[in-house]
């Protein structure tokens, strides 16, 4: 049987959780997120200008971090942070000293669940990440460790423990997440059904993961989330999430981690520029047709247990696999690899974190 | 429901194991009553049924399965396997069959769900389990695939069963009810999604609907408990035949559906009697989910009935040494397999 922590009380964690947003503009958004982020660190990672002032509104307690600090904290392991692209959040993952993460756009907002309560996505992402995940079977009543849900008849008891979860994938409301030719073709199609579900992605199944409002444990899968080389000097863009989900999850499977998806809805304002978007994504709809196949088949070697090792056997097999495909692969596995020393870099146990990760600017309430 | 389905392409099977059909029937009236309905009697139930008028049906008693299939083999179709031979015997390509404890639901808007409606719409839509798609099933009316999804794979399969969720007594084994006595199931999901290729999942058969002309043969009676009784609690057969069922369309390419539509589960039985019963299964279940997670068929196996057939042998292989219910289930798949091909072949 499930045995879910208590619903009235999930913890908060505000001193194990960083929120990573990366940014451009202003946050003003995160007026809206106050009651349910105000007790929370965050780590604003600014992309574009650095000379740029990034408005916050007060009373908030961040670290910001724009290019000058990802060069100055990284030196020449820098090069593997895309410029120009919301893929720099994940410097943001690399220099947190929390836990868990939970990273959300600057454009998301919070939604309504169909009662009209505004939902408090960090709080569903962090259910989500302390209960178990259901990777070897599915569950047809979708997550069993959801108050009012259980395991189904014909669930072996052995597998009802489930597998430590690493991921929360939520989704949104309004505008869908969609590729710029279904954009293109369905300018006018809103996300407007709330599937109150929780479920595991299941062991072997690949996904599209969206970075728009995800959470980790970062102790657990922290190294797999790396999003890639997109934006300035780059061939692609857009693909930074997906990158970073296939690889994730292909990892996740060979250690025996779980990834959720469905709720927490948060609202999804601003729909970008379809033809902006499909020249970003371009090369992309093209590559995913061999980066999938690629993904699907890729297997691990045993040795590897740790989540670093892991990331560089792939790195090695997406240079002799993906190589083939377009040199900008021989570039991202060179780029995996940098990632995965600028990683351990930062976050070796003899690290002194305030010596290098010196951020722009700080708040502090 | 969709245009280019006729109703006579549709069969519902009713497996009744109470006699008294008079409720169940009225309350499904406004959804069923356009559909030809095949009501198969438990053959170890003695009352008399009682069925409303104003159906278009025709109902199946011990008699009548005697004649078809045989004295000695009617016994497969006893309790819930009754429905098994209403599989058998129709001709019609899609088969809708839920239990006869089960009313239709309401959606969250209050509105009653045709569950007919949307088992149909699941079948004539494509599957598509080679990639999740996180907006669920792209087909539905207002989502589409997301960003990242391989356009190569957006055309999707056929699929071939569509597997539906019961509101108020949700489908737990006797251990799990027993525990939380009064937990019933209130979450209305708004989804039906692809169950991903060699992913395996319990199957229930209390709310299920299938193209027959696909794979009705995978659709099977033969895994009985010993202490098999007349509620769900007191049966695995249902949950055998969907590992099967998942194992053939994996292998074959088709797909399988699971979420909406809801049906409303009366409350009957008593968990914790059902418990001992039930027990014997649970175990089973320990040995069957990683045995059929690693059955891989042949290139060979091209049809329906092929796989159940090497389904069969790996079963009498592998596990017929374990259990002698094992045993008994792989020789019940075989002999369907003969049955299937003489009685159940619509040519």
């Amino acid at each position: 049987m499930a045995t879910a922590p208590s619903a009235k009380l999930t913890p908060l964690l505000k001193d194990e959780l960083d929120i990573v947003i990366p940014t451009i503009r202003n946050l003003d958004f995160l007026e809206m997120w106050r009651p349910f982020f105000e007790q929370y660190h965050l780590i604003i990672v600014q992309d574009g200008d650095p000379s740029k002032k990034i408005r916050v509104p007060d009373g908030f307690d961040y670290q910001l971090y724009n290019r000058n600090d990802v060069n100055r904290i990284l030196g020449p392991k820098a090069s593997c942070i895309s410029f120009k692209d919301s893929a720099c959040r994940c410097f943001g993952y690399l220099v947190s000293k929390k836990k868990y993460i939970f990273t959300i756009d600057d454009d998301c907002f919070v939604a309504k669940d169909p009662s009209g309560k505004e939902i408090n996505a960090l709080e569903q992402h962090i259910k989500n990440l302390l209960t178990p995940s259901t990777t070897h079977f599915f569950n047809t009543l979708y997550d069993p460790y959801r108050e009012g849900a259980d395991f189904v008849r014909g669930y072996p008891f052995s597998l009802r423990e489930g597998a430590p979860t690493a991921v929360s994938h939520g989704l949104w409301l309004n505008i869908p997440d969609y590729d710029a030719p279904t954009q293109l073709v369905k300018p006018l199609e809103r996300n407007t059904r709330y599937v109150d579900a929780v479920m595991t992605v299941p062991k072997g199944t690949l996904f599209p993961m969206c970075g728009m409002n995800l959470a980790f444990d970062r102790e657990l899968i922290g190294p797999a989330m790396y999003f890639g080389l997109m934006g300035d000097g780059q061939p692609i863009g857009r693909y930074d999430d997906m990158w970073a989900g296939w690889c994730m999850k292909v990892i996740c499977d060979h250690l025996g981690l779980g990834v959720k998806t469905g709720l927490p809805y948060i609202w999804h304002s601003k729909a970008s520029s379809p033809f902006v978007n499909l020249k970003k994504e371009y090369k992309g709809i093209f590559w995913q047709e061999k980066a999938i196949p690629f993904f699907q088949s890729v297997s691990l070697p045993k040795e590897c247990s740790s989540v670093e090792k892991c990331y560089l056997a792939l790195a090695g097999e997406v240079k002799s696999k993906l190589g083939e495909v377009d040199p900008y692969f021989i570039k991202l596995a060179d780029a995996m690899v940098t990632w995965i020393e600028a990683w351990n870099m930062v976050n070796s146990p003899g690290e002194k974190p305030a010596m290098t990760s010196l951020p722009n600017a700080t708040s502090k309430k | 429901m969709s245009l280019s389905i006729k109703d006579d392409e549709i069969d519902i099977v009713i497996g009744a194991l109470r006699p008294d059909l008079t409720s169940f029937m009225n309350e499904w009236r406004t959804i069923f009553s356009r559909f030809h309905l095949i009501i198969v009697k438990d053959p170890d139930l003695k009352e008399e049924l009682k069925i409303p008028e104003g159906f278009n049906l025709d109902v199946y008693k011990k008699p009548d399965i005697d004649r078809v299939v045989g004295t000695s083999t009617s016994t497969i179709f006893s309790g819930y396997s009754c429905r098994y031979f209403g599989y058998l015997v129709s001709r019609k390509k899609y088969i809708i069959s839920v239990d006869d404890d089960c009313y239709p639901a309401k959606d969250n808007k209050g509105i009653l769900v045709d569950a007919v409606a949307q088992h149909i719409t699941n079948l004539t839509t494509p599957a598509t389990p080679f990639f999740f798609n996180t907006l669920y099933d792209p087909f539905t009316e207002g989502a589409d695939f997301v960003r990242g999804y391989p356009f190569s794979l957006r055309s999707g399969v056929q699929c071939a069963l569509s597997c539906g969720l019961w509101l108020n007594l949700a489908d737990y084994d006797a251990p799990t009810q027993a525990l939380k006595p009064e937990e019933r199931n209130s979450r209305y999901v708004d989804a039906v999604l692809t169950v991903p290729a060699r992913t395996l999942m319990p199957i229930s058969g209390i709310n299920i609907a299938f193209n027959r002309e696909v794979i009705g043969p995978a659709l099977l009676p033969s895994l009985r408990l010993g202490g098999e009784g007349k509620f769900r609690w007191e049966t695995m057969e249902d949950i055998w035949s969907g590992m099967c069922v998942k194992v053939v369309c994996d292998h074959l390419g088709h797909g399988v559906k699971t979420g909406m539509p809801y049906v409303w589960r009366n409350d009957r039985g008593d968990a914790i009697a059902s418990l001992r019963k039930e027990w014997e299964g649970v175990k089973l279940m320990e040995e069957v989910v990683p045995f059929f997670q690693s059955v891989r068929l042949s290139r060979e196996a091209k049809t329906t009935e092929d796989c159940v057939a090497e389904v069969a042998n790996v079963v009498k292989e592998q596990l017929g040494s374990k259990d002698p219910m094992f045993a008994r289930a792989a020789k019940a798949m075989v002999d369907w397999v003969k049955l299937w091909k003489s009685v159940g072949s619509s040519t």
